[in-house]
């Protein structure tokens, strides 16, 4: 390093700058939290979004810091899913070890394939991860001794999380487990996406050409951040398996990949909140949608969709916001008017 | 052996008429349309609604299945996907994608969710012997029919004056409009065609492939394949694509019934390995 | 961007705020089918026929007043499961009801184990189902039940050497071993068995191999939607011409979708548990009205499954004089017999599975439209995998 003595300072500075979580981060995480208490009736729910919330992070770090786009991320959800679950089928019910195991076996796959998925134009990659993805569906029908096929995986048996907290028919250690998972797994993508790794994907992302000239090899780094998105998605699909303790063959359909982009779409791409949010809107219009009309919820849906574009995700990042603050306010307003019982 | 080959042959010309819109609004316009089965989805429900409630003749159920379809892609292109041509392929994939939820949904509402029935004239049934195969005359007139289809389009696209403003309008909106070509038309009427074509392979696969409201869902991924595969230099590769998608898929399960469900697969991933841009990719 | 995260949680609160108070002395059913994605049709007859059952009974339940709650599951087990959770937890349902795959079906298995809540399975149809939970009861019909009795049919019937073709997934699969089993036992030969990928929009090349193998006749599975598709095939091939017959499950020539087949299904032989064509008053009423309720739309195997889902908790509630002790319910209902409008059927008091008649039909014009006409009857079949275990 030949650059004088302040400017290494200056770059790290530029790269912890966006490392450290805000302090509202930390009130939305304290709010999650809160949930168990607040919403003791909607765990389970809240468990299946912390864990959408998750996959969609994991498609984040590909799509939003390295430009991979992907039709086929469910591949490594389900192999994490079907890891994790055969992991407990035969004895070996540890929550977190199942986790390990499908992160693991969701990156080995990422790994192996990322040599066909990363090249080509976006039309190709879309479809190469497609095709993979269902060749892997079929395959997991196609194996039914192992699998269970179309009937899906029974007889998973978990064991107590850290071997403390049984899992319950309310969701409470699901939910807690899941999300204490998707805490640690945000925090160190954080690390990642704000490292000088990080930051050279990026550097990729926007011209692999300028980013080669700088030295940065673009091959081997997109490869990395595959394979790390792979073992996230294996992580929700365990997750998933773990907290339902059943696979279905569901977990590595179309619809799912396919959900997954919407949900990162909806919430932005490249900032890691975008999957979280997305999550969370996605699942809870669902649910909403689909409690008032069970059979014409999709098109509610699409038309959601169909808003957001034409409306713009910028206008309504931005005026969503605004709109909080003033439901605050009002909300502050009440709690102020005579008759409240607060102090 | 020829039935099998001809079978994969008219499979394949089905996907080439109903994916052919889409690699040319993908490929050419660079406009990512996951709502292109929802035109294939009005084609079909136009000709099973002529035919079943007002009992029009089938051959004249084709082309209104087109009109119809072309309609509506031109009305929609107008006052909807036009203003996602310069967004970002992820806003056009959310967009279209609410169409199709919105568009199963509302045909679901109105129609019902079962299967529509296309009754298929005399003269089309049966089958006839060629080359030592027995081969069903439908297929041979979705051959024929798709055939003259896609000469047709090549004969637009290469040899019309309208072709070359669609290629300058696709090469550079810019300069092609300081030279005078009305790109806003060019593409509009490219992109009724396209889903006209559309509109007209839903009417003639509803009988091979059937017609519910799950249509666009369902072989959206087809279509997918089909404009992969065939690279986006305009219909000739959608065109092999299709072809060779067709004869793999049902040469595969015919030979090979134990893995029939991967070939499709295989064979689009092993092209796209061989050939990272698909089988015509554009010179760069 | 992290308010973003904020106002979805305030979002939540809004959307959560709004539950319904249910009233405490009333009968809760929690049904979860399919509305919308492939399978959506048995969702909706399913949902038709326990609407008609509460309109004809007045919504009433061993004198309380029914709740039902009605959720979407898009077919997809993971939200099957956590929907039962939800209505375990959340609802209090006394029974939960529905299930329209198996895997569905198998999901929810474990909840209505541990939570003891019965769990009253009126769609999904592989053999192995009652098995996974002591609190499964089921009422619609297993594969291996409808199978041997064709299989047996087509054994006396001259027929000597079948293909099968199947869709290739857990009922399939059913449907392919008991059909092999019996019809190998009765001294037929199974030439070859081809399994149809359950995406799979052509079937012209498993045609064209059935054709190609010039079996006697070939037996056939596929759920109840691929059926039109399927029988059109089957007639463009001119397989009739070349001498094979078609033998079936009732799932093909699915009586909701039968008169969009057109004349390629007329002759068709099936075996199944109930036709639309039934001859008894019972069913003749239901029909009717079943029609008069819903613009027109046929019952089909899979409403009536749903329609005796109602009529067997309505049972078991009388029975235990409205206790809505889980336990208590599975109880009353083993054994539980009644005339459905399928005919007679019985609870099987060991499997929890139906035992009922099953026919064997063929199909034919009826005035304007497609029966499926009962020619023959099997009586009181019981699952024959779990017959055969025990």
């Amino acid at each position: 390093m030949t650059a004088p003595a302040s400017a290494p300072l200056s770059a790290r500075s530029a790269l912890s700058r966006g490392a450290v979580p805000p302090l509202l981060e930390w009130a939305a995480w304290a709010a999650a939290v809160a949930c168990v208490f607040v919403l003791p009736s909607k765990l389970l729910l809240l468990n299946e979004i912390a864990i959408l919330a998750l996959f969609a992070l994991s498609l984040d770090l590909i799509l939003g810091y390295a430009g991979i786009v992907s039709l086929g991320h469910g591949a490594f959800f389900g192999v994490g899913a079907y890891a994790a679950g055969l992991l407990a089928k035969h004895g070996f019910g540890d929550p977190v070890t199942g986790l390990f195991a499908a992160a693991g076996a969701a990156a080995l796959v990422g790994f192996v394939t990322s040599f066909l998925v990363l090249r080509g134009s976006d039309l190709t990659k879309l479809m190469v991860t497609l095709g993979v993805a269902m060749m892997l569906f079929e395959a997991a029908n196609r194996l039914d001794w192992i699998t269970g096929g179309a009937d899906g995986l029974q007889g998973v048996v978990m064991k107590p999380v850290l071997g403390l907290w049984d899992f319950d028919l309310f969701g409470r250690t699901a939910y807690l487990y899941s999300l204490g998972t998707l805490f640690i797994l945000f925090m160190l993508a954080r690390r990642i996406v704000h490292s000088p790794f990080g930051l050279s994907l990026r550097a990729v992302k926007g011209n692999a050409l300028r980013a080669g000239a700088l030295g940065i090899v673009p091959g081997r780094r997109l490869v990395a951040i595959y394979t790390l998105s792979a073992a996230y998605a294996g992580v929700a699909g365990g997750l998933t398996a773990q907290t339902t303790q059943f696979v279905s063959l569901d977990v590595l359909d179309f619809t799912r990949s396919a959900d997954v982009l919407l949900v990162l779409v909806i919430g932005g791409a490249g900032n890691l909140y975008g999957g979280l949010v997305g999550a969370g809107i996605f699942r809870l219009m669902q649910t909403w949608l689909s409690g008032i009309t069970p059979q014409y919820w999709q098109f509610w849906i699409g038309l959601l969709l169909v808003v957001i574009v034409l409306v713009g995700h910028e206008r309504l990042t931005r005026g969503l916001p605004r709109l909080a603050a003033a439901a605050l306010r009002r909300l502050r307003g009440k709690a102020d008017a005579p008759g409240s019982t607060r102090p | 052996m020829v039935t099998i080959l001809f079978d994969g042959i008219a499979y394949g010309m089905l996907l080439f008429v109903l994916a052919c819109g889409l690699s040319v609004t993908l490929g050419l316009m660079n406009f990512v349309n996951l709502a292109h089965g929802v035109f294939a989805l009005v084609g079909g429900y136009v000709a099973s609604w002529l035919m079943n409630r007002h009992g029009v003749s089938f051959f004249l159920c084709l082309p209104a299945a087109f009109l119809a379809a072309a309609a509506v892609g031109a009305v929609s292109e107008r006052l909807l996907f036009r203003r996602l041509y310069a967004s970002s392929h992820l806003d056009q994939v959310l967009f279209t994608i609410g169409i199709v939820f919105m568009s199963i949904a509302a045909v679901e509402y109105v129609m019902g969710p079962q299967q529509q029935r296309i009754v298929l004239p005399p003269e089309l049934r049966g089958r006839v012997e060629i080359l030592g195969g027995s081969i069903g005359v439908y297929r041979l007139f979705i051959v024929a029919l798709c055939g003259v289809v896609a000469l047709a389009l090549q004969y637009l696209l290469i040899g019309t004056r309208f072709g070359s403003r669609l290629r300058a309008a696709v090469d550079d909106a810019r300069t092609a409009r300081g030279l005078g070509i009305e790109v806003n038309t060019v593409f509009a009427i490219t992109f009724a065609v396209g889903s006209g074509l559309a509109g007209l392979g839903g009417a003639l696969g509803a009988d091979v492939l059937g017609m519910d409201p799950h249509f666009p869902i369902k072989f959206l991924v087809y279509f997918l394949i089909v404009v992969g595969v065939g690279g986006t230099t305009g219909i000739a590769g959608a065109f092999v694509a299709s072809l060779l998608l067709g004869i793999a898929d049902i040469a595969g399960k015919y030979y090979v019934p134990e893995v029939g469900a991967f070939i499709i697969y295989a064979v689009m991933v092993a092209v796209l390995i061989v050939r990272p841009q698909g089988l015509f990719a554009r010179a760069r | 961007m992290l308010r973003r995260t904020f106002v979805a949680g305030i979002a939540f609160a809004a959307l959560t705020a709004g539950g319904v108070a249910y009233a405490q002395d009333a009968v809760k059913i929690g049904m979860i089918v399919p509305m919308t994605g492939p399978s959506s049709s048995t969702g909706r007859q399913q949902e038709a026929a326990v609407k008609l059952w509460l309109a004809q009974n007045g919504g009433m339940m061993a004198g309380k007043k029914v709740e039902l709650i009605l959720k979407d599951d898009t077919g997809n087990a993971d939200m099957t499961k956590r929907i039962a959770q939800e209505m375990v937890v959340n609802d209090k349902v006394h029974v939960l009801l529905g299930f329209g795959l198996t895997p569905l079906a198998l999901a929810v298995a474990p909840i209505a184990t541990q939570a003891k809540v019965p769990q009253v399975v009126s769609a999904a149809a592989t053999a192995i189902i009652t098995e996974q939970s002591p609190y499964i009861v089921r009422t619609s019909f297993t594969l291996p039940q409808v199978t041997v009795p064709m299989a047996e049919w087509a054994a006396k019937n001259g027929i000597k050497k079948v293909v099968t073709l199947v869709s290739d997934y857990g009922p399939g699969i059913d449907a392919e071993k008991a059909f092999v089993e019996r019809f190998g036992k009765d001294g037929g030969t199974v030439t070859e068995s081809l399994r149809v990928p359950l995406r799979n929009p052509d079937f012209a090349p498993f045609l064209q191999r059935v054709k190609d193998a010039a079996p006697d006749a070939v037996f056939v599975f596929v759920p109840s939607g691929f059926g039109a598709t399927f029988m059109k095939q089957f007639a463009d091939r001119e397989l009739a011409k070349a001498g094979i017959k078609l033998i079936a499950t009732g799932d093909v020539t699915d009586d909701d979708l039968l008169n969009d087949m057109g004349d390629a299904a007329v002759g068709v032989v099936n075996s199944h548990h109930y036709s639309a064509a039934h001859g008894s008053p019972e069913n003749k009423a239901f029909v009717e009205a079943f029609k008069k309720a819903n613009n027109g739309m046929r019952p089909n195997f899979m409403g009536v499954g749903a329609f005796d889902g109602m009529t067997l908790i309505a049972k078991a509630f009388e029975k235990t004089k409205g206790n809505t002790d889980g336990t208590a319910l599975v109880e009353a209902m083993k054994g539980m017999s009644w005339t459905s409008v399928r005919g007679p059927v019985t609870i099987d008091p060991q499997t929890r599975d139906i035992v009922q008649d099953v026919y064997i039909r063929k199909v034919e014009k009826v005035g304007n439209e497609l029966f499926n006409v009962e020619f023959a009857k099997i009586d009181q079949v019981k699952d024959p995998v779990k017959a055969a275990k025990q």
